[in-house]
């Protein structure tokens, strides 16, 4: 599909960047994820001008941190994510983010071709799935993730279409988990 | 560790992907992790969301009038261009890495105080919407009665304490809300050492406890 192609195309770009600093890679990169990290900013409360500075600084940290990028253990969009995340924590809430000790592949160690496809492929199917989610579940999921809904107010049984994906992810840990032994 | 039996739930997982939850809360959430493999699937799936939810942004308008600047990130990238921190290490020790950032050290390094009854507790330094502390309680002994006003996490990192409900081993996490009161008690063997974090002061029962509180922070 051309979701699917457009996915794998921005895993291109970050190994382009990564292994030739390709500015024109950065910039497809640029085009189709800064607007959307600073309307997660806005969405998320913050102000314009300090979502500008946010989002030019997640965008930055993907070329300063391509080369931490693992295609099989997640898509470029949920990097993204979790990048803009972290900064709008700090910069935003100024708050400390504690992470889980990290589980990261040698830097000499390439991902195999195979898994990289079958895990983006994958997280093409989790986007579709979650819109096709009915309307009131999907603004109740935005709101966890974008607005300011407490652990508390969001329900335990969220019904999430996650099946496959876990069962990739568990794949890729249980490699990662076997190799650094 | 695969002895785990009890673990985080969905609501505190999607808040911590989400970045919402109150910087106590993440590092339970955090350490919890770092000795869980289930909950480090289900928490990368629930980052998955936020990317799903991120990339499936394209066709509202709110999006697609945003634009930032390129030429200004290209020239912060010429300034810095690689990201010279050195790499998070694993730090060996009883308490996982993000913990032990907390406290400065593996168990050892802990500045306990004493709460009475023999149990320790030594509270970390976070935001103040939640509080954390490491609760040292001896083989054997009770931790107050007590009810909570808020959510309270208790996570197991060595011995294992029993309540009225269940037993709660090293990696396990018990979560307690308003409804439940319990007398969590350390088993016999060696001493219990818990993370617990708690976003309301407890209600103690007692009435010599509920006098003592605001001394003790608990
Ligand atoms: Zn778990
Ligand atoms: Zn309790």
């Amino acid at each position: 599909s051309a979701k699917e192609q457009e996915d794998l195309r921005m895993v291109e770009c970050v190994l382009l960047i990564r292994d030739a600093q390709d500015k024109a890679a950065f910039a497809e990169l640029f085009r189709h994820f800064a607007p959307r990290v600073k309307a997660f900013l806005i969405k998320s409360g913050s102000d314009a001008s300090l979502a500008e500075e946010c989002a030019q600084d997640v965008m930055a940290t993907l070329w300063r941190k391509s080369h931490l990028f693992d295609p099989t253990r997640a898509s470029v969009s949920t990097w993204v994510f979790t990048i803009a995340r972290n900064r709008r924590i700090d910069m935003l809430r100024k708050q400390r983010r504690p992470e889980p000790d990290e589980l990261t592949w040698g830097p000499e160690s390439e991902p195999d071709a195979a898994e990289v496809l079958e895990f983006q492929q994958e997280s093409t199917r989790l986007v579709q799935a979650l819109s096709e989610l009915p309307e009131k579940q999907r603004v109740l999921i935005q709101k966890a993730y974008f607005g300011d809904l407490s652990h508390s107010e969001i329900a335990d049984q969220t019904g999430l279409p996650l099946g496959t994906i876990k069962s990739r992810i568990r794949l890729a840990l249980e490699k990662l988990r076997h190799t650094m032994k | 560790m695969t002895n785990i039996k009890h673990h985080l739930n969905d609501a505190l997982l999607i808040s911590y992907a989400a970045g919402n939850l109150p910087e106590a809360f993440g590092l339970v959430v955090a350490t919890h992790v770092s000795m869980c493999d289930d909950c480090r699937v289900r928490l990368e799936a629930f980052e998955a969301v936020g990317g799903a939810m991120l990339s499936g942004t394209s066709g509202d308008s709110a999006t697609s009038e945003m634009e930032v600047d390129l030429d200004a990130t290209l020239a912060l990238i010429a300034q810095d261009p690689v990201d010279r921190k050195a790499p998070i290490r694993i730090k060996p020790g009883l308490f996982p890495t993000a913990l032990q950032d907390y406290v400065g050290g593996d168990l050892d390094a802990v500045k306990w105080r004493p709460v009475g009854m023999g149990v320790r507790q030594a509270i970390l330094p976070t935001s103040k919407d939640a509080s954390v502390r490491l609760l040292h309680i001896p083989a054997g002994c009770a931790v107050p009665d007590h009810g909570h006003r808020g959510t309270e996490l208790t996570l197991v990192l060595q011995g294992a304490f029993r309540d009225e409900f269940d037993r709660f081993g090293p990696g396990d996490l018990e979560i307690a809300t308003e409804e439940d009161e319990h007398t969590p008690v350390a088993e016999a063997g060696v001493d219990c050492i818990c993370l617990a974090a708690t976003d309301a002061p407890l209600k103690f029962r007692g009435i010599i406890q509920r006098i003592a509180q605001p001394f003790l922070r608990i």
